[in-house]
């Protein structure tokens, strides 16, 4: 069994050394503790309710002892908490700065070339990355194992993290402030790449991912936006209502929003639902639904959102 | 009313039938209606926990939906929280044991005690009441989600405002009985150490309390009204709810271990047949922590978004009152110094709450380190670390003080073979549920999560595997404790602690005479050296 996540940031091996130290400290002194009551629990067993004791109530020398002690211990564990942390929160001048939103229950990522990503956040190896981070909506907080960094997201102000990856591959990204039904679900993936790769994917992953999806029917390349891009965890396909209406026969219906009046369900008319959800507490909303969905202008291309519709078609 | 009293009847049995007991202004029974109390309320949130913890049996969903699941884990928080740990201990035991303790009849403001029971009921039933649309927030009421979710946040937030009217006065009325009503003869230094620490956690239940009675008030008004404190979209700051929320929760964590640590420092002396170790260290640090702890909420917040600066202050504070809690569990080690120990039920409970309260001590050396509570924080490795102090700490210092007080308390015996085989039963179960815990949450899995990563299956299942046997030590405990054996003399254990000097259980007055004291209540063991 692995005790840790992997290590892959220039800040995990700091706090893992951090947290060598504590739990060394800890076991001995659990040691110490589970001996002493375990030793004078059997050295000293009730033989007679006669028994002499000694009336001791001080010991000068052990009391100082045990105050001393703990406090260069605490002053230690402090001292490496502190040292790191300052390190880790001071940001490093060629940092290489990514925007972060978080909403329910999906993160966004924009790049400093005008790309973005959705719940797919890519950095290059041994670069001082710094995340600039804002919520949509409720709290959320940003949290890689694999990089032992963690920190919230608020509405009305931007909070930072920086780290700079060690290895290359795939980790997990968790939300760890709690944000209501799918909070659990609201993961999302780093991938640490070499700088070249880097560089490739900078200048035209669009192009590789439609020529990826060229020979896939769209119909199929919607179903895997569908659980990628994060639509699952509002919309179902099998009729169950969730955050959001379920696609189950969604297209060709009639739909009728909060101001009373209707739509059929057709191509525009999911397009312009996926571009423009309609936000705000008078807006038009599908009945008996939230203003939660978030808008993904930008997010989805043309062709990814004709996909969708495609997908939505078949889920009869 | 009770009018009619009697002085040779005991309190058991002065009065019987549900308006005796609900309208009695009697401590004695004051305490015991807490206890059935709180008990109840332990047992609905710990079947909520079981529930949680099977949904984790495997990933994905097991029995309950994702709702349900979020319902059950604040359920199972606000309850055991503000019903079941905050009352708990003080409010029970502190009720039946002050006024026994310090030599007086009853507390000084024994109407206004009744009348808190009555607002702990009222506020216990008003939080239940969310039920009907049950709160999906956690316990802690984070902004904005809790001005957003559609369920029931005003009744529970409201419930919790009335509680601590209750808390409040029954802080007042435990803090004036001390100061007016001890014996003569009874100086401060010769209080018992339990009566120290409920001292100590009434101030910070008159001190705290109403900061966050304000505070929910404040998201009351939000809620309700609109008004524009914590949304951001509104121009009010999330955050701020925190900062008020902790102000109180934090010293809250004091209110929960005080008197459990209180209970320890009574029942290793008895058993132990020694003084107790640093009278003035465990009494003195006792009001130190309380007031210390004024000054750490922010260790709850170190990645919400706070200032660098604020950080590290609170950092260094939080390892500040990290040393005197390590002085008090080398105080009660070295009461059992030479001593002449005896392992009755109540001790294993005292003695396993020194190992665990150590671990879940221990652990938070971990979380008060900044770097390392970077990645710790919200993780599994904080709930394991808090349930080690509240499970560890304050319920087997409740058990122990259940069993320790039951021949005072019902005049009765009870099985100790059997009590012992639900300890142990109790505390391995209680290990195998939450040191796992640790690991996953240093591996990386967050709180809060209805679903999780198969990678973690293991040790999720290992800790269910747990509520099993833990489930089975509580069912045996309170077969035990429901089938005492014969009757109780005055003073079984030879305790030299007033309470035990009257008749087992007390007579509806305590005392006929009021007694006079001339030494320590731990005057045990021989003097051979007297320091100065
Ligand atoms: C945070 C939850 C959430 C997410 C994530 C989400 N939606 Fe929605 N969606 C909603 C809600 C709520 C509504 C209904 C209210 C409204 O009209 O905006 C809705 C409505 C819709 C509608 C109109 C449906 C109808 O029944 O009329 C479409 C189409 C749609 N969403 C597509 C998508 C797509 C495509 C994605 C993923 C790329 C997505 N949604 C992600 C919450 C969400
Ligand atoms: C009876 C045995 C208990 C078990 C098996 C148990 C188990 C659990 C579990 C599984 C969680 C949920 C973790 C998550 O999903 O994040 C939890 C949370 C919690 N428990 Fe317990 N628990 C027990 C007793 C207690 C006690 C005695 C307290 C005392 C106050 C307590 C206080 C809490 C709190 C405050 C939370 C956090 C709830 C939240 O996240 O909002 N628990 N517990
Ligand atoms: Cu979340
Ligand atoms: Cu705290």
């Amino acid at each position: 069994m692995n005790w840790l996540p992997t290590s892959a940031s220039t800040f995990a091996p700091q706090v893992d050394s951090i947290l060598f130290l504590v739990t060394i400290i800890s076991v001995v002194s659990i040691i110490l503790v589970s001996f002493m009551l375990i030793y004078f629990v059997f050295k000293y067993k009730r033989k007679s309710v006669n028994d002499q004791t000694p009336a001791i109530t001080h010991d000068s020398f052990l009391e100082t002892l045990w105050t001393v002690i703990p406090t260069i211990l605490c002053i230690v564990i402090f001292i490496y908490g502190y040292v790191y942390y300052d390190r880790y929160t001071t940001t490093p001048k060629d940092a290489y700065e990514i925007n972060v939103t978080a909403r329910r229950w999906s993160w966004s990522f924009a790049y400093p070339n005008g790309k973005k990503t959705f719940n797919e956040l890519y950095v290059p190896i041994n670069k001082p990355i710094r995340l600039v981070m804002q919520s949509d909506d409720v709290l959320h907080s940003f949290f890689v194992p694999a990089f032992r960094v963690k920190q919230d997201l608020i509405g009305n102000r931007y909070t930072f993290i920086n780290f700079t990856p060690t290895k290359e591959g795939v980790f997990d990204i968790y939300c760890t402030e709690y944000c209501g039904l799918s909070h659990s679900d609201m993961i999302a993936k780093v991938h640490v790449v070499s700088e070249f790769e880097y560089a490739k994917w900078e200048s035209g992953e669009e192009a590789k991912v439609e020529n990826a999806y060229a020979d896939m029917a769209p119909s199929k390349v919607g179903e895997q936006l569908y659980s990628s891009k994060g639509c699952v965890a509002c919309h179902s396909i099998d009729g169950a209502n969730g955050v959001g209406p379920s696609w189950k026969a969604l297209y060709g219906k009639k739909r009728e929003f909060t101001d009373g009046s209707s739509e059929l369900a057709d191509e525009n008319y999911i397009k312009n639902s996926i571009l423009y959800p309609v936000k705000g507490p008078d807006a038009k909303l599908v009945k008996g639904y939230g203003p939660v969905m978030p808008s993904y202008q930008g997010l989805l291309s043309d062709s990814e959102i004709t996909a969708i519709i495609e997908y939505i078609k078949t889920i009869k | 009313m009770t009018d009619h009293h009697d002085f040779d009847k005991n309190y058991l049995e002065n009065g019987k039938g549900f308006k005796s007991w609900f309208f009695s202004v009697d401590h004695k029974r004051l305490g015991v209606m807490y206890l059935w109390a709180i008990g109840v309320f332990f047992v609905l949130a710990a079947i909520a926990s079981f529930l949680i913890r099977f949904e984790h049996l495997s990933p994905g969903q097991t029995i309950v939906s994702a709702q349900t699941y979020n319902v059950l884990f604040t359920l199972h928080g606000a309850v055991m929280v503000f019903l079941f740990i905050v009352p708990g201990v003080a409010a029970s035991f502190g009720n039946f044991l002050i006024p026994l303790m310090i030599g007086a009849r009853d507390v000084i403001f024994p109407k206004l005690n009744l009348y808190s029971f009555w607002v702990y009921c009222a506020g216990s039933i008003i939080l239940l009441g969310s039920l009907l649309a049950p709160v999906d927030t956690g316990w802690t009421f984070y902004t904005p989600y809790s001005i957003d979710t559609g369920t029931n946040v005003i009744m529970v937030t409201f419930g919790v405002f009335v509680l601590g009217f209750s808390s409040i006065l029954t802080g007042i009325n435990f803090i004036v009985t001390m100061h007016k009503l001890r014996a003569p003869g009874l100086t401060w230094d010769r209080l018992p150490l339990f009566c120290w620490a409920a001292y100590a956690t009434s101030l910070l239940q008159v001190l705290a309390t109403p900061v966050v009675g304000i505070t929910l008030l404040l998201l009351i008004g939000e809620r309700y009204f609109g008004l524009g404190f914590f949304d951001p979209a509104k121009g009010g700051d999330p955050v701020l709810f925190q900062h008020f929320f902790w102000f109180y929760s934090h010293p809250a964590v004091y209110i929960m271990i005080l008197p459990a640590m209180g209970i320890i420092s009574e029942v290793l002396p008895v058993f132990s047949r020694k003084p107790i170790f640093g009278y003035k260290a465990i009494a003195y640090s006792s009001l130190a922590i309380a007031l210390i702890s004024f000054l750490v909420w922010g260790h709850h917040m170190f990645t919400s978004g706070q200032s660098k600066l604020i950080n590290i202050i609170f950092s260094v504070i939080t390892f500040a009152v990290a040393v005197p809690t390590a002085i008090k569990v080398f105080n009660w080690l070295w009461t059992m110094y030479k001593g002449s120990i005896e392992l009755s039920t109540a001790m294993l409970y005292s003695l396993a709450f020194i190992f665990l309260f150590t671990i879940g001590g221990l652990t938070g050396l971990f979380l008060g380190a900044l770097a390392a509570d970077v990645h710790l924080h919200d993780t599994y490795f904080v709930v394991a670390h808090m349930h080690y102090v509240m499970i560890g700490g304050t319920v087997f210092g409740l058990f122990s003080a259940i069993h320790f007080w039951y021949p005072k308390m019902w005049g009765k015996m009870f099985d100790e073979f059997k009590a012992k085989i639900a300890f142990v039963l109790i505390f391995i179960g209680f290990n195998v549920v939450f040191f796992p815990q640790f690991i996953l949450g240093t591996q990386g899995m967050p709180r809060r999560y209805f679903n999780y990563s198969p990678e973690f299956a293991f040790l999720h299942q290992l800790s269910t595997y747990g509520t099993w046997i833990l489930g089975v030590g509580f069912i045996l405990m309170l077969y035990v404790l429901c089938r005492p054996t014969g009757p109780a003399s005055a003073n079984p254990y030879n305790s030299l602690s007033l309470e035990w000097q009257m008749p087992s259980p007390p007579p509806t007055l305590n005392f006929k005479e009021i007694p006079t004291v001339n030494d320590s209540t731990y005057a045990y063991g021989t003097k051979i050296e007297q320091e100065a």
